[in-house]
């Protein structure tokens, strides 16, 4: 069943529930170093093969970029 | 020795740098290799999704494993909003608990918001985060944060990325005597003789990003830091000379001189 969720801030549908492996597989992501939070908590990597995505879910995907 | 201890871990280097603001990657890197540094800031952001992919990421630059990384909460302006950016960071850093804490208080100048951020400081150290601490450069504000548990304060020069140097150098001294922990300058250094001075006040070191990014020639700028900090030290640690400022003393003996008559 399709979902829609808010990633980094815009809506975005996804085909299924969706785990955090496949979801970053989704969007290309897959063996960037990054961290994920789910709706306030932290997603742990160790988390992303079990862990599902559920409808309504606000994620955000972080990464380092420069900064002082 | 003389080395900087952080958080029971020592580091060669005194001079600590952002990596914002560069042309590219590899300006990045030569700057960042020219200043010696050893640890480097980075800020935590969204990553752009289906854009990019195969860009080179500032952690393949930067490794973790030739760097320490410090994560920023730059752009934060409120504890919360600071504990969520750190913990994403621990996540994304394998754990990694050295952390640079800053909440500002308002987007014209930058100045730190000290409440939130000794709140977040309070919450931070209490979830085992080592927390080097942006601060303004009150000496109270600075002793409270080394008494909740900051493992380095890093007070203020002048605003972040204005460059006017070393604004109250008198604030820094009370800190740098009435704090235990390594006192950092972070923000507001222009120019070498800035971190010269930072560092013979008795600075522990000098965190910058902009004097060097912002340089005509950064990586040159780099290089000028580093010996700076390393003068600026080596100053300090030498003890200057006494001012004495209504009495010169000539350094060339004053007998024999050839005019003297015999």
């Amino acid at each position: 069943m399709a979902i829609r969720i808010t990633l980094n801030g815009a809506a975005r549908d996804l085909p299924a529930s969706l785990n955090f492996e496949q979801l970053l597989e989704e969007l290309a992501l897959n063996g960037k170093r990054l961290a994920i939070e789910r709706n306030g908590e932290i997603v742990p990597r160790s988390a992303f093969g079990d862990s599902r995505v559920a409808d309504g879910d606000r994620i955000e995907v972080v990464i380092a970029v420069g900064g002082g | 020795m003389d080395k900087l201890v952080v958080a029971g871990k020592s580091y060669s280097s005194r001079l600590l740098v952002g990596t914002g603001k560069y042309r590219d990657f590899d300006e990045t890197r030569r700057a960042i290799e020219a200043s010696g540094a050893e640890i480097v800031t980075v800020a935590i952001r969204r990553t752009n999704i289906g854009q990019n992919a195969n860009e080179p990421s500032l952690l393949e630059v930067l490794p973790p494993s030739k760097y320490t990384i410090l994560p920023n909460t730059a752009g934060c302006y409120t504890a919360q909003d600071a504990v969520r950016t750190l913990r994403l960071a621990r996540e994304l850093l394998d754990g990694h608990a050295l952390v640079k804490l800053e909440v500002l208080g308002d987007a014209e100048s930058l100045y730190p918001n000290m409440p939130e951020t000794l709140a977040a400081a309070t919450t931070l150290v209490a979830e085992g985060f080592q927390v080097m601490a942006y601060c303004s450069d009150d000496p109270i504000m600075a002793r409270q944060l080394e008494e909740l548990g900051c493992v380095a304060v890093m007070p203020l020069a002048s605003l972040i990325g204005s460059g006017m140097g070393i604004l109250n150098p008198w604030n820094l001294q009370i800190i740098i005597d009435r704090v235990r922990v390594p006192v950092l300058v972070d923000a507001g250094i222009g120019t070498a003789s800035d971190a010269a001075i930072a560092m013979e006040l008795g600075c522990d070191g000098v965190l910058m990003n902009t004097a060097i990014a912002k340089a005509k020639e950064p990586v040159r700028m780099a290089r000028a830091m580093k010996l700076a900090v390393e003068a600026g030290r080596e100053a300090f640690l030498a003890g200057r000379m006494a001012k004495k400022p209504y009495e010169a003393s000539a350094s060339s003996p004053t007998s024999g001189l050839i005019q003297k008559s015999a």
